[in-house]
């Protein structure tokens, strides 16, 4: 208890004295979070409006893969990526591992089945109510795929927010392919981590407060973002 | 596209047959009525006509992918403003821009929707939809129009609006194809009569004829209120 009464003066400490290093961290955990979202949304939303409109044998099984992709674990998608970028790997030339953009491709690898599959099923359903009405202006399958992200933009909205969730709070992808070098890819969940281990258990907690809180706020953003869209545009 | 003629065409579903063996032809003149009582077919048979579903048996020419436009008895309208779902079908069939916008203007102005242009489609009223659809049907100035029991959820005022825009669209030239269960209201529109019955075309006749006194017992029955299926 103590420790939490303690966490949550440091946190606002943290907060208080626009700490830095700690402002350096929040940045890049929004930077790589941010951008993964950006990737895995130009891959994940088509691929889950495809899915929604497509039928061609095996899509059973390629949804029930996607759905269960949602599943992977962040340690395994970094391991991937890892073994891609490391210097023997496919990717090594790139000189990519232990720096930003390889936790960023580690997190659109994590959350671009998340965004496929959510988007999929909400899709799925706006094509149920306007495939009779589409096919009857002519627009196969493939023009449909546009007409629904953009018609289905408010529920998609929500499904970038769970993408983003989940890659802001991971930290085993991060942590594998960032190496958690301070200054440079020490995120927020890297450092929660390591003071956790060098047991600052109240710094830990106040990072991850304040990790909270930002989460929070995007979250708040996004959803007032949505309803006054949506009271304009229907 | 017209004529469109209809020759022997079947359809069922899951082994239960729905349209057995009907041949029609749709010519241009005045509006064409489909009745029949619930199950008869009628909406199958637009979708049929319509290129939505595909003859099991018999053909439909011409083979054209979609053939005219539709309306659906639950309009569909796009989560855009009434204006955008005005353009929306007119930019797939490539309808030049400037021409999309005249044509838009005038659809709208025509079925009393034009101070709406800006508004979500979907907080309109049930009747302000159901002309939205008609006049984002008629603005792809189709020369044939199929209409799928276009009044069957509004009140007596918003039945009468849609029934002034289809003779409108009608007096243009557009030839209306449509199903009803409203006796008053085929008799307020038709120019000709199909008469279907459990999957059949029983009768084929002018409005005025069939109204007078139908051929078939089966008509005879449906008019009088007692063929109820």
């Amino acid at each position: 208890m103590q420790d939490l009464g303690s966490a949550f003066m440091a946190a606002i400490a943290l907060v208080r004295d626009g700490d830095a290093g700690m402002l350096a961290i929040l940045g890049l955990s929004l930077r790589v979070s941010l951008a993964a979202l950006g990737i895995a949304a130009v891959v994940g939303l088509p691929l889950g409006a495809l899915l929604a409109v497509a039928r061609f044998p095996g899509r059973r099984v390629v949804v029930v893969s996607l759905n269960a992709l949602m599943g992977l674990p962040p340690v395994v998608a970094g391991l991937l990526v890892y073994l891609l970028l490391s210097r023997s790997g496919p990717l090594g030339h790139w000189g990519l591992l232990f720096t930003p953009g390889a936790m960023v491709i580690a997190q659109a690898v994590l959350i671009t089945p998340i965004l496929a599959a959510l988007s999929r099923g909400v899709l799925e359903a706006l094509w149920e109510e306007y495939a009779e009405a589409l096919r009857s202006f002519g627009a196969g399958p493939w023009r449909a795929v546009p007409t629904l992200l953009w018609d289905g933009r408010f529920a998609l909205l929500t499904v970038l927010l769970a993408g983003f969730g989940r890659a802001s709070a991971e930290v085993g992808a991060v942590i594998l392919v960032g190496g958690n070098i301070e200054g440079f890819t020490r995120t927020m969940t890297t450092a929660i981590a390591l003071e956790t281990s060098k047991g600052d258990l109240p710094l830990a907690l106040a990072l991850g407060l304040v990790l909270m809180v930002i989460v929070l706020g995007v979250n708040a953003l996004a959803q007032v973002l949505r309803d006054v869209a949506l009271r304009r545009a229907g | 596209m017209l004529p469109i003629r209809a020759e022997g065409v079947s359809y069922a579903v899951g082994g239960a047959a729905i349209l057995d063996g009907v041949s029609l032809t749709i010519a241009p003149g005045a509006p064409m009525l489909i009745l029949g009582p619930n199950g008869a077919g009628k909406s199958v048979l637009l979708r049929l006509l319509h290129g939505l579903l595909r003859p099991e048996a018999g053909r439909i020419t011409p083979a054209a992918a979609i053939r005219g436009a539709m309306v659906f008895q639950r309009p569909v309208l796009l989560r855009r403003s009434v204006l955008a779902n005005l353009r929306y079908p007119m930019a797939l069939a490539g309808v030049p821009r400037a021409e999309r916008a005249r044509r838009a203007e005038a659809a709208l102005a025509e079925v009393g929707l034009s101070t709406l242009a800006s508004r979500p489609a979907r907080r309109l009223s049930g009747g302000e939809q159901q002309r939205l659809a008609l006049a984002r049907a008629a603005a792809l100035e189709p020369q044939v129009l199929f209409l799928d029991e276009p009044c069957a959820s509004l009140d007596p005022a918003a039945t009468r609006a849609v029934e002034e825009i289809i003779r409108r669209i009608a007096a243009r030239g557009t030839k209306i194809v449509m199903t009803t269960h409203d006796l008053g209201q085929a008799r307020r529109l038709a120019g000709e009569v199909v008469f279907l019955h459990r999957g059949r075309v029983v009768e084929a006749a002018s409005a005025e004829r069939f109204f007078a006194g139908p051929a078939s017992a089966e008509g005879a029955a449906f008019l009088q209120g007692e063929l109820l299926w």
